[in-house]
């Protein structure tokens, strides 16, 4: 029941956040990586993106239980749910080679080259 | 059971440093045991909640609803502690002295500690709710909670509690007249890493863009991600690669907590003067 109300809810905000103007203008020019997560393992394990461009991630997360996709580097940590896809915006980047991981499963690492 | 042990004693050891902390902030005051556990009870039952609905939570707020609840929760814990610490600094004093007389801080306490109630609440709300997806990950992938996950579950929430024990025990070891200096530094710096975290999710959300490259990187003397770098993240807000935005929000709760603990201040009684 609650999680109906949410969705509901969900364009209603959505829209407030827009009109609001909330991070609008960064959104247009910035590169979308796709990312899944399954069996503890990201597909693809390295991303590319250009330098000095915001990244969005895209993450699904195809695994059975919740993954913590995070990275210090990259100032992110948000908790994905089994099944959930996530957007993380990261702001525009040095060249260098970026980690990012599955807090959840330390094990579980990618990483991002900006050539 | 050890992936187990470790993700849970990791997410209640940073909560019980908070707690630790708190229970030493309210050492002497009267009902201070039943605030506290109280908090607790509220964040853990606030955890399942969060960790139940994680999927509609995140769809929020065009996918950003998990980064504006993060940061809304950690904003208001930064006001909570910053409130106690400036009425602390106006009402410290008469506390300390009608704690003698029994029961007559009761009522004066009870604003402060309903204040560090809701801190400590959201505390374990933030570390309980990623046990619980943790946990519920695990039971997922394992078809059903088995005796490895249950026995890791329970060692990792000893140890973490350890760690809460301990840090109290460490703080109310310091005399008196230091511990209101102490505790309130802590609780200042505790507030300011909140607040630069807060500005994290922010950031990670395109909410904030202005301000928002790395500054500095200190990850080859300490990682965040060491359990050293870990605990300072939670009492300090260490981080090892802190942003623009977040060095001068960090500077800005502390600065904004001082001159308010200042600025209330009861007026020292005058020095009697010397004949």
């Amino acid at each position: 029941m609650t999680r109906d109300m949410l969705t509901r809810l969900g364009p209603t905000l959505v829209s407030l956040t827009l009109a609001l103007g909330v991070g609008a203008a960064r959104a247009e020019d910035a590169v979308t990586l796709s990312l899944t997560i399954k069996d503890h393992q990201f597909e693809p394990a390295e991303v590319h993106a250009p330098a000095a461009k915001p990244i969005i991630f895209a993450v699904k997360n195809l695994g059975a239980g919740a993954a913590e996709f995070e990275s210090g580097a990259l100032h992110f940590e948000k908790v994905i749910a089994a099944g959930g896809e996530a957007l993380i915006h990261v702001p525009p980047q040095q060249p260098g080679r970026y980690k990012f991981f599955d807090d959840f499963h330390r094990a579980t690492e990618g990483f991002l080259v900006v050539p | 059971m050890l992936p187990t042990l470790v993700i849970v004693f990791r997410e209640v050891f940073e909560a019980g440093l908070i707690v630790g902390i708190i229970m030493a902030v309210t050492s002497g005051v009267a009902r201070r045991g039943r605030w506290v556990a109280g908090g607790v009870a509220a964040g853990v039952f606030g955890a399942c909640l969060v960790a139940a609905f994680t999927g509609g939570l995140s769809e929020l707020f065009a996918g950003s609803g998990q980064e504006l609840f993060n940061a809304g929760i950690l904003g208001f814990a930064v006001l909570m502690l910053g409130w106690h610490n400036v009425w602390m600094a106006r009402h410290g004093r008469e506390l300390a002295a009608e704690m003698r007389e029994a029961g007559a801080a009761v009522v004066a306490g009870s604003k402060s500690l309903a204040a560090l109630a809701v801190v400590v609440a959201i505390a374990v709300l933030r570390e309980g709710s990623e046990v619980v997806l943790f946990l519920y990950g695990v039971a997922a992938a394992e078809g059903g909670a088995g005796v490895g996950m249950a026995v890791g579950g329970v060692i990792g929430l000893g140890l973490g509690a350890l760690v809460c024990l301990l840090t109290y025990r460490g703080l109310i070891v310091i005399p008196t007249r230091y511990l209101f200096a102490v505790t309130s530094t802590l609780i200042a710096l505790l507030a300011a890493g909140m607040a630069a975290q807060a500005i994290a999710f922010l950031e990670q959300a395109a909410i904030l863009t202005a301000l928002d490259q790395t500054v500095w990187n200190t990850s080859w003397i300490l990682s965040d991600e060491s359990i050293l770098g870990r605990a300072l993240h939670t009492l300090i807000g260490y981080v090892d690669q802190p942003t623009a935005m977040q060095l001068i929000v960090y500077t800005a709760t502390l600065t904004v907590i001082a001159v308010l603990m200042k600025l209330f201040a009861v007026p020292s009684a005058p020095q009697p003067r010397a004949a």
